[in-house]
């Protein structure tokens, strides 16, 4: 029973390596100059470059137009990150509140709106949308980054799932004591919820410092790039040739894209699972 | 519903609007205006449009390159939830085995999650390179005539491997609860009951899991679907000749690079009708059986 | 049928912890033997050991005549019942009772006969078709049986299995337990944490406490006979009066009482005297007197619970006693009775190593 057999750990050591190898490969790759990287391909361990490379990616101008650097796109992801996942959770909590503690006309037409919208993803719409932020005048704004992601009802489902699980006596014990609905919901829902808000705040951040396409067509200013977009950047100017691909800047750029999500991933992983666990069912 | 709510209020408006703001203007109306548009067939410089009913539809679906890209949409999309799934339930099972070393396995399985499509899409473009990847040597070197920019199945192994590479995580995560979700006990019932545990697994362990397999299943068509489309536009670019295109990238390439907003718009509506129909498909016949 | 034998039995675990210190028993075929003890003790812990769910670090376990050690927990020919039942919630009754049997290749005529002979035993047989989940908690108590019981095994294991049901349940389900053990005539290994189940179950008891076995006889035995202080304030509810006594020689005195009819003990000696409640009587001439603070009716027979006068115990507080009288018993709160009882039917034990003296 308590032994564990060689090739169970064998197996586990592929697969981790599997997962972990093409990043480690990446980022020692990223500390090598670009004339070695030519010469002998990728590499295993990491080299002399580490901060000539990471200081050039994030301080020198870099992408097509040589306007933006990378501590430029960092920003714009951290604040794509937090104001997706800030603005997620309060929407969320609202709408999940209302739907699931409230009889009202509309709340079940107005749940299977919100419900389609977990069905239909952005790529869907794109060019619609498009136009319509646009038409708002809120291209490459924050505003217009954030909110339109905002539409999908992931966040929703998790809180309503996670206050169907409340105990209605909470509630009967707080209008005894004469809460109303708004203060029911801020002294003891809110708190109640904590870990479920950590956990989808942690998730809606990943989710939102990921984003490629949306970001990709709002954004036609390069100094709003965020940092995944800049990934796409230098796809292109390698695809270009030129002078040495410097594929050190690029493997540094996906490490950099790469890091604040996993790190956060890494440091609250505990929370991440339970929260996602317990509003699948 | 709660047994116990709260009637008579306008709260819950005031506390829903936002959300639903949100979703009239930003998912609804263009939705709306997506199927309105794939009526319209625009004039070369997009100044006046004409309706023309159906035929956007059946110029776009009749067409090759949707067919084309139809088809692949589909194999990717079993190709990629098929192994992914089977790999981390197999790293999931074994995981749960484990004792030491445990926490560091499943860290290291688990993290890729939140690596971004497009990131991991460059990276592995780069490994592909011919110029200095080391997996392109390696091909070649096994005796596959690599060349994954001009032959269309190296392109789809390259995307294939990409997108599963990068799933692999969050299906282990959720196989990874569902297991531990298992009581001990059943589990040790079935130990006393069963010698092998080749057969344990397929009787008792897997039918258990099986709603948390339907719940993936899901999930990785929608990701199959969808989100691959930034490892697509970071690695072959739906290159050599559309053999990688799926129906979302072909919805981009042809709104936003080839301007024909009438023809995107018309495979974004066939797109979501797929993709609905495939939902209903699951719930109403899948997970009936999948729940105990 | 077979008899199950454990010979210095030993478990360690990776971290040093000792859960089971060396472990002796002989068990005979057909007997209903009884693991008790607090929680965390190593019942649960011995018994998974002779099921093959834990390993054993030490020490030899053989079922009849062969050693497994070593064998994997499906071929030791053993049935368990768990405590949470331990259903497969996928499969119908007449799947969790039938699994064991596939996969031991036996044939579906045979299988289904077997199935169907236990389920009417347990009568169960209505509910074959059915899905755990729609069943009530007594009703999934008896699949787990049944599970065990088509098996026909050497040895049954049972892990307080009745821990879960209600009380009513729970008395009712122990009496079918005990008939079914009797008419099959199954080697049974029994859990509990429950006194009385314990007393009511076994042909013979093993008090166990942190990992080794106090004593180990007939219930009786135990109860008449404790060989130490933790077997005796384990066994016997409502539990035994203990007061802490030193003997000066003549007397057990504990601060002003003396109590006689005692030799042969050390002095010195921090010593505890043991008094079951139902020694014990309202006696004019008795050695000591008891202010009432609670009289519980139980309908047949009252517990009168209340101090010991000019006694205190280890912590110098008022020592509490319970005395169980006849149901005509009814003293006032506060009342004074004056109690008697017989030093031949005390115990008395040091209060070190809690070996009974006398």
């Amino acid at each position: 029973m308590e032994r564990t057999r060689i090739s169970t750990h064998i197996i586990l050591i592929c697969g981790a390596m599997f997962m972990t190898l093409p990043v480690w490969i990446a980022f020692a790759t990223s500390t090598h100059a670009p004339e070695t990287i030519l010469r002998e391909g990728l590499q295993f361990w990491p080299g002399g470059n580490f901060l000539k490379t990471y200081k050039e990616v994030l301080f020198v101008e870099g992408g097509v137009m040589k306007k933006v650097t990378a501590i430029t796109m960092l920003k714009n992801s951290l604040i794509l990150g937090i104001g997706f996942a800030v603005g997620k959770v309060i929407v969320s909590m609202l709408a999940a509140y209302a739907i699931v503690y409230f009889r009202f006309r509309f709340a079940v037409p107005l749940f299977w709106v919100i419900f389609m919208t977990l069905l239909l993803p952005l790529e869907v719409r794109i060019i619609p949308s498009y136009k319509v932020v646009a038409d708002l005048g809120l291209l490459d704004t924050q505003a217009g980054l954030i909110i339109p992601l905002i539409a999908s009802a992931t966040g929703t489902f998790f809180f309503r799932q996670f206050f169907r699980s409340v105990p209605d006596e909470l509630l009967e014990a707080a209008r005894l004591d004469g809460a109303t609905a708004w203060g029911f919901f801020k002294d003891i829902l809110v708190p109640l919820s904590k870990t479920m808000i950590a956990a989808i705040l942690i998730i809606m951040f990943v989710v939102g410092w990921n984003q490629y396409l949306w970001p990709l067509i709002m954004t036609t200013k390069e100094e709003n790039y965020t940092l995944v977009i800049g990934i796409k950047q230098i796809y292109q100017v390698l695809s270009e040739g030129g002078e040495i691909p410097q594929f050190q800047k690029a493997f540094a750029m996906t490490i950099l894209a790469t890091l604040p999500p996993v790190l956060v991933v890494l440091i609250f992983q505990n929370w991440f699972v339970k929260g996602l666990v317990e509003s699948e069912k | 519903m709660k047994r116990v709510q709260f009637e008579h209020s306008p709260i819950p408006y005031l506390f829903v609007a936002p959300q639903i703001i949100i979703i009239v203007i930003f998912f609804l109306w263009p939705a709306g205006q997506a199927v309105y548009q794939s009526f319209l067939l625009e004039d070369a410089f997009g100044l006046s449009s004409r309706f023309v009913w159906f035929r956007n539809y059946s110029d776009t679906i009749f067409s090759r390159a949707w067919l084309q890209a139809f088809n692949f949409t589909i194999i990717f999309s079993m190709l990629v939830t098929f192994l992914s799934l089977g790999l981390a339930l197999l790293l999931a099972v074994k995981a749960n085995e484990v004792i030491r070393g445990a926490s560091t396995y499943k860290t290291m399985l688990m993290w890729a999650y939140a690596i971004a499509p497009p990131v991991a899409g460059l990276m592995g473009n780069l490994m592909f390179n011919p110029l200095i990847g080391d997996l392109y040597s390696l091909m070649n070197a096994i005796g596959f005539d690599f060349d994954h920019k001009l032959q269309a199945a190296d392109a789809s192994f390259v995307v294939v491997l990409i997108s599963v590479w990068k799933q692999v995580s969050v299906n282990f995560i959720f196989f990874l609860a569902g297991l531990q979700g298992i009581p001990k006990s059943v589990n040790e019932a079935s130990i006393l009951d069963c010698k092998s545990s080749f057969r344990r697994f397929w009787t008792i362990t897997f039918p258990l899991l099986a709603p948390t397999t339907f719940f993936l299943m899901v999930i990785n068509i929608t990701y199959a679907f969808f989100e691959t489309f930034g490892i697509i536009d970071t690695t072959t670019q739906g290159a050599p000749g559309g053999a990688t295109t799926t129906l979302v990238f072909k919805v981009f390439q042809d709104g936003f690079r080839g301007a024909d907003i009438g023809g995107s718009s018309a495979q974004s509506v066939v797109l979501m009708l797929l993709v609905l129909g495939l939902t209903v498909i699951q719930f109403r016949f899948i997970e009936k059986k999948v729940h105990y | 049928m077979s008899s199950v034998t454990l010979k210095d039995v030993r478990k360690t675990y990776p971290n040093g912890a000792e859960a089971i210190r060396g472990v002796d028993m002989d068990i005979k075929s057909g007997e209903l033997i009884v693991f008790v003890g607090p929680s965390g003790c190593g019942k649960s812990t011995l018994l998974r050991m002779v099921a093959g769910l834990e390993g054993i670090s030490g020490g030899d376990i053989s079922i009849g005549e062969r050693l497994i050690n070593d064998v994997s927990p499906s071929e030791r020919d053993v049935a368990m019942v768990f405590q949470n039942y331990a259903l497969y919630p996928h499969m119908s009754v007449r799947g969790n009772m039938s699994y064991g049997l596939k996969n031991r290749k036996m044939p579906k005529a045979e299988i289904d006969q077997k199935v169907n002979d236990a389920a009417k035993m347990l009568k169960i047989d209505a509910f074959l078709e059915r899905q755990p989940n729609q069943l009530s908690g007594g009703q999934r108590q008896r699949v787990a049986m049944g599970r065990a019981i088509v098996r026909e095994p050497s040895v049954f294991l049972f892990d307080e299995p009745l821990s879960n049901l209600d009380a009513k349940l729970r008395v009712q389900m122990r009496i079918e337990i005990k008939k079914l053990q009797r008419r099959m005539n199954v080697t049974s290994i029994y859990v509990t944490h429950d006194q009385t189940e314990a007393m009511t179950l076994a042909d013979r008891l093993a008090v166990i406490n942190e990992g080794r076995v106090e004593q180990m006889g007939a219930p009786m035995e135990l109860y008449t006979n404790p060989k130490t202080l933790f077997v005796a304030s384990f066994i016997g509810a409502p539990a035994i009066n203990l007061i802490p006594v030193t003997f000066d020689g003549q007397t057990l005195n504990n601060g002003p009482l003396e109590l006689s009819g005692f030799t042969g003990l050390p002095e010195n000696t921090d010593l505890v005297l043991g008094i079951r409640p139902d020694v014990m009587d309202k006696n004019p001439s008795g050695q000591f007197e008891m202010r009432v603070d609670l009289v519980e009716r139980h309908g047949g027979e009252t517990l009168i619970y209340g101090a010991l006068s000019n006694a205190v115990d280890n912590q110098g507080e008022e020592l509490e006693i319970c005395l169980k009288g006849d149901k005509e018993m009814l003293p006032e709160l506060d009342e004074k009775l004056q109690l008697g009882f017989d030093p031949s039917t005390a115990f008395v034990f040091r209060k070190d190593t809690g070996e009974r003296l006398i």
